[in-house]
């Protein structure tokens, strides 16, 4: 590696870097807990980190505990792990175009793209002097070694933890609600903002807590295209 | 563990190739070197904010208002958040302010 490309990576990872703090919080927390969720029911450290690493996705992983737990079914498992992640197919749409041109890093973008980096990647522009590759890859694969370091934590040294961290996963909403009020602040994306606010609403209210998603994004989907003009 | 090894490796699998699907699939639909439809375009750039919208009720999605503590907490949380926000634009302190107020009332408070 040249000198001047060692330069520019560094240069991108302190710009990235701050950016992660609520989601290195957030992640060690919600990955630990996983590990110990993991830890209990007879699946240690090796197979918490290998789940983490290989089908890296919090909520689909915290529901898929259930099914390693049960009569082996595959199929199954992986109608729920679409299901679940369905959400993820806007933020590619969204990302369409941040992540164009980057070659390799690419894909390795789009692997780790969750629902945390999304929030960060599609909410903050590099500056203008840093590298947009290593600036994206930086949030990305810091992210997603938050996640593996956590699940590693809470399998092997969760039962030694006693300050009580009740509430710290709050973290993770605050970030969305900070960064909804981010991406809030441009006029033409209040609209928006308020669509998927009420969207989810009503998704949560008619299709109860484990069902809202895939309907509240149809309720956005029809709402932001009939309302194309208007917005 | 209730599955064998080999089980569990599989499940891993499944659950990864159905992750990666969501993930993949526009990028897949609309690649690089083609010009991407309008329609796409202007879904990109109104998703982010509405996604964002649908998370913070996703994560608020197991509360419940008619049970103590009402939801209290959280909503106080989120109004703390806003205002520190409007009042100091930063970003990371928002977070933070808005996180050790929530433990702070769910610890000790309610």
């Amino acid at each position: 590696m040249t000198a001047s490309k060692q330069k520019e990576i560094k240069k991108a990872v302190l710009m990235a870097f701050p950016h992660t703090i609520p989601v290195l919080t957030g992640y060690l927390i919600l990955g630990m807990a996983y590990g110990i969720l993991m830890q209990t029911k007879g699946y240690g450290a090796f197979w918490s980190v290998l789940m983490s690493l290989v089908a890296y996705g919090g909520s689909m992983q915290f529901a898929a505990i259930a099914l390693l737990t049960s009569v082996f079914n595959p199929l199954q498992a992986f109608l729920l792990s679409l299901m679940v992640n369905a959400r993820h197919l806007f933020y590619g749409i969204s990302m369409l175009d941040k992540y164009k041109g980057l070659g390799k890093a690419r894909a390795i973008l789009i692997f780790m793209l969750s629902d945390e980096t999304f929030s960060i990647s599609s909410s903050v522009a590099p500056p203008q002097e840093v590298n947009r590759k290593y600036f994206f890859l930086t949030i990305s694969v810091l992210d997603y070694l938050y996640w593996a370091v956590g699940t590693f934590l809470g399998s092997v040294i969760g039962g030694f933890i006693t300050f009580n961290t009740a509430g710290l996963d709050f973290v993770l909403t605050a970030l969305f609600v900070v960064l909804f009020l981010e991406q809030t602040k441009q006029k033409e994306n209040q609209t928006a903002g308020v669509i998927g606010l009420l969207a989810a609403i009503v998704g949560r209210l008619m299709f109860g807590a484990e069902n809202m998603v895939i309907p509240s994004m149809v309720i956005i989907l029809l709402v932001l295209l009939l309302g194309r003009k208007k917005i | 563990m209730t599955l064998t090894a080999g089980q569990t490796v599989i499940m891993i699998l499944v659950i990864a190739l159905g992750t990666m699907m969501t993930r993949f699939t526009p990028f897949i639909l609309f690649p690089e070197g083609k010009e991407t439809p309008k329609i796409v375009t202007y879904l990109g750039k109104v998703l982010p904010a509405a996604m964002m919208g649908l998370l913070i009720i996703y994560c608020l999605k197991d509360i419940s208002f008619q049970a103590a503590p009402h939801a209290l907490p959280e909503m106080i949380a989120i109004v703390l958040i806003v205002i520190l926000h409007k009042w100091k634009g930063n970003v990371l302190l928002s977070i933070a302010g808005g996180t050790v107020a929530y433990m702070i009332l769910v610890q000790l408070v309610f």
